[in-house]
């Protein structure tokens, strides 16, 4: 298959991308999925809301799977990305990597989770159980928070 | 005919926490026709709960991550980009 990218608003399918990423040629299928997690920073969360510049995103996140193929050489990289409204353990991202050897397959993955984090246009509000809302800024500034 | 003292529009858009900042998610931003991405953000900061932003915030023009000398076009969409979260 080609290196594919998509936004989704519905739950992730984990064996649906390790489908899509499988192949006779591929010795090793790396599964690599992101959840939301209950504590952030010391602070309770009971959710996150995770919002994005669609257009941009999706352009983004097409580029960084396009290019680890090319870099790795492999064409069965997949990565899906949830937006909406996330609960705790939910799925907010899921990538399937297939590659002839597993030492390429872990380091595809590891690649396109580190280059999603650094540039394409995701952002989450976390919700916390005092009721507060922020956006998580991840260069460590604390934004304002807002009531309910 | 190029002109260069003609004004132009560009819209834009304002996501995750530059939207709380500045109460929208998008402007229509009169600048200069030859203006850089530069003279977007300083129309930008003109505009009230812009103190919010940091003082270079990330930006793409038209899907693309642009730095500030970069110039707009009539019609350009310019967003400014929070830092992301993703994942």
């Amino acid at each position: 298959m080609t290196p594919l990218a998509t936004l989704v608003l519905t739950p992730i399918d984990p064996m649906a991308l390790v489908r899509a990423a499988s192949g006779p040629g591929n010795g090793a299928v790396i599964l690599f999925l992101g959840a939301v997690r209950q504590v952030n920073e010391g602070r309770d969360v009971t959710g996150i809301d995770y919002a994005a510049y669609e257009g941009m995103a999706l352009r983004e996140l097409q580029a960084i799977v396009d290019e680890g193929a090319t870099r790795f050489g492999t064409a069965d990289v997949v990565v899906e990305h949830r937006l909406g409204e996330l609960q705790v353990e939910d799925i907010s991202v899921g990538i399937a990597v297939g590659h002839a050897h597993r030492d390429a397959a872990y380091a595809v993955s590891r690649w396109v989770i580190e280059e999603l984090k650094r540039r394409v246009p995701i952002w989450k509000r976390e919700h916390y159980t005092d009721g507060t809302r922020e956006w998580v800024d991840p260069t460590g500034h604390v934004s304002a928070g807002s009531p309910r | 005919m190029y002109d260069a003292i003609a004004r132009m529009t560009v819209t834009v858009l304002l996501f995750a926490s530059y939207a709380e900042a500045l109460g929208a998610s998008s402007l229509a931003v009169e600048v200069a026709g030859d203006a850089t991405v530069a003279d977007v953000l300083s129309n930008v900061r003109a505009q009230p709960g812009a103190d919010r932003l940091p003082p270079m915030p990330l930006v793409a023009v038209n899907q693309q991550y642009a730095d500030a000398h970069a110039r707009v076009r009539d019609g350009d969409e310019v967003a400014l980009i929070p830092p992301v979260a993703g994942g």
